[in-house]
This record gives C-alpha cells, sequence and structure tokens, in this order.
C-alpha cells in the first residue's frame, strides 16, 4: 500500500468505528452499558492512552528508542500552563514557543 | 478538544423553573467558538504529520472527535500500522458511546434525527447539554454547541492545514510540540483521583518502555493496557483491607 492509501485506509476505519459507537451510545437501552465496571473502565481507558500519547509524542522520534530534545523543555512549559489553569490554547502555546525558541537559541 | 469546567449552575444558584434560553446560548457558544478554534493546531499538527489537507478536513469532518484525531495522525506520522493507528483512535473515541447514553435519556431525539445528532456527541457537546436543568435547554445547548463547534472546528482545521503547508519545516516552529502538549491538556481536567493518577503513571512507563521494542502504533495499545490493570490492582487491594474506614475508601475513590 502507498503512504497514501494507508492514510485514507486509517482514516476511514477511524471515522467508521468512531461515529458506530457515537451512534450506539443514542441508540441501545441504557442498561447495556450502564455496569459500574464497564463505566469505570471507559473512564480510565482514555487516562491511559493521553497519558502514553503524551509521553510517547516527547520522546518518541521515527526511529526506534527515545530522545530527550527541546520537546521535553516545551512539554514542562505546557505543564505549568496546565497548572496555572490556562486555556487550551494558551497550553499548546506555551509549549510551541518554548520549544521553538530553544531550538532556535541551541540547535537541540 | 478539551472539556472545558461547565459551571454547576445547579449547585451554585437556586432553581430557577426557565432558564433563559438566551443565558444557554451565550454558554454553548462559549465552548464551541473556544473549542472550535483548537481545530487550528489540529490541521497544524496533521499537516506536520505528513497528512494533505484534503486528509485532514476529512478527519475533522468525519471523525470529529478531538482527541481521536490527534491520536491517529501522530501515530501516522511516526509510521504506525495504519489498522494499529486506527485501533487507538477508536479506543480514545468509545468514551462518546457512554455521552450517548446519558444523552439519549435526557435529549429524546426522535429516531429519524438521532443518526445526525450522533456525529455532535462529544466531550463538550455532552458537558453543556448536561449542564442544563430540562429537556429543552439540554436539546437547546447540545444543537448550539454542536453546530458552532462543528463548523468552526472543521474551518480551522482547513485553514491550519492550509498554513502549516506555508509554514516549512514544523519542528524548526516548534510545531512538533503541539501534539503531546494537546494530549496533555486534554489528559489534566480527567486525572482527578489516586486510581487516575496510577492509570497515568503505569501507562507512561508502559508506553516507554514499549518505545525501543515494539513496532509504531503498538506501544500505545500496550498502555492502555493500564486502565484494567490499575482497576484489577485496587479492587484486590480494596478487598484485603474490606475493613478500612470509609474516609481511607473514599480517599482511594
Amino acid at each position: 500500500m502507498s503512504p497514501d492509501a494507508r492514510t485514507w485506509t486509517a482514516i476511514t476505519v477511524t471515522a467508521a468505528g468512531c461515529y458506530a459507537v457515537k451512534l450506539l451510545g443514542l441508540s441501545v437501552p441504557a442498561g447495556l452499558l450502564e455496569r459500574p465496571l464497564v463505566k469505570r473502565l471507559a473512564a480510565l481507558v482514555p487516562i491511559a492512552l493521553l497519558a502514553a500519547l503524551t509521553a510517547l509524542q516527547t520522546f518518541g522520534t521515527d526511529k526506534p528508542g527515545f530522545t530527550v530534545d527541546a520537546r521535553a523543555a516545551g512539554l514542562a512549559a505546557a505543564w505549568v500552563a496546565v497548572l496555572l489553569r490556562a486555556p487550551f490554547l494558551v497550553v499548546i502555546a506555551a509549549a510551541v514557543l518554548v520549544t521553538a525558541g530553544l531550538r532556535a537559541l541551541s540547535g537541540v | 478538544m478539551t472539556a472545558p469546567p461547565i459551571p454547576d449552575r445547579a449547585a451554585d444558584q437556586p432553581p430557577s423553573p426557565s432558564p433563559s434560553r438566551s443565558r444557554v446560548v451565550r454558554d454553548a457558544l462559549g465552548v464551541g467558538v473556544a473549542v472550535g478554534l483548537s481545530g487550528f493546531a489540529f490541521g497544524v499538527t496533521s499537516a506536520g504529520a505528513g497528512l494533505t489537507v484534503a486528509q485532514s478536513c476529512a478527519l475533522s469532518l468525519l471523525v470529529f472527535t478531538g482527541a481521536s484525531q490527534f491520536a491517529l495522525v501522530s501515530a501516522l506520522g511516526a509510521g504506525g500500522n495504519p489498522l494499529a493507528a486506527a485501533a487507538g483512535a477508536f479506543f480514545l473515541g468509545a468514551r462518546n458511546a457512554f455521552y450517548g447514553l446519558r444523552l439519549s435519556g435526557l435529549l429524546r431525539l426522535p429516531a429519524a434525527v438521532r443518526p445526525l445528532a450522533a456525529q455532535w456527541v462529544i466531550d463538550e457537546t455532552s458537558a453543556v447539554a448536561l449542564a442544563q436543568r430540562d429537556r429543552a435547554a439540554a436539546r437547546l445547548g447540545f444543537t448550539v454547541t454542536g453546530a458552532s463547534l462543528y463548523a468552526l472546528w472543521n474551518l480551522t482545521t482547513l485553514l491550519g492545514a492550509l498554513g502549516a503547508s506555508a509554514l516549512g519545516d514544523p519542528a524548526a516552529w516548534g510545531l512538533d510540540a503541539a501534539g503531546p502538549a494537546v494530549f496533555l491538556a486534554l489528559l489534566a481536567p480527567m486525572v482527578k483521583g489516586r486510581t487516575e493518577r496510577a492509570v497515568a503513571a503505569l501507562a507512561v512507563l508502559l508506553a516507554l518502555a514499549g518505545l525501543p521494542l515494539l513496532p509504531a502504533g503498538v506501544p500505545v495499545l500496550v498502555a492502555a493496557l493500564a486502565a484494567p490493570l490499575v482497576l484489577a490492582g485496587s479492587r484486590w487491594t480494596r478487598r484485603g483491607t474490606a475493613a478500612a474506614g470509609p474516609e481511607q475508601r473514599e480517599a482511594r475513590r
């Protein structure tokens, strides 16, 4: 598969799956998914995925193994912004500006 | 997309029989506009991950659930298998089923409207609708949030994707740090108790341990196991200390 076809495959599968779960929630009788264990897992799985994605995106590259570079400083800045309860876009801007600034200064 | 804190008016103010429609519309637009604008960050990130403008826009139009979109483009950008990338995005989107469950009883949508409304069932629309006190206000809040967010999210995705290609190398602008910052900003409001913190910490460890060993896109799926593992662990320890006082049990959540 060409990279373009791979991407379209992933988009199609994700769109179908994400739409299906949205419609499922609106359509099934409430009792079916309302079991406490299922609800608890449904709340915790996104936390695991988002925490993992944060780490992978900060320390991963397109090669195996991990790297510490200017992104780590950018993420630290974003963390400070989160602790200060900054709005969503300010958190992202903090990460981007610190990362870009550090790269411009040091070339890390 | 992050769920901004919705003021819990039921707790703050005495209930009034008819909440003003303009108040609902104003709250809904506030959320829709603020979060809708962050589609720009998605467009830039998506283009930086190597997706075309059409692919980025297709994601915002058809997937329309922010965390899943960011997860998918980051997995694809790292060279991950498309199905592994889609699986990670799907698991993130699965929480919308639970929003749908809560909304269906509240909104009581006619069967003909349901397939259309389903696409708008996300963090923000649910937060706004569930904060309302009656069905009419919930329907209004859901519709206004959904419409404004959908329109702006897609428009800013297009602008971000177009703008990114004009910028050149995204790393020189620090834009490769936007992805992890988005995930952190989405994660922060969800991590409230000890169990949540334990899940996040274990997931980070599993992901980083898997990074040098597993193909791209797979470490995040392995890290998802942190949720059942911590849940099983906390149930097991709770059973061991079943005699613990209510305060301790509360702290353990």
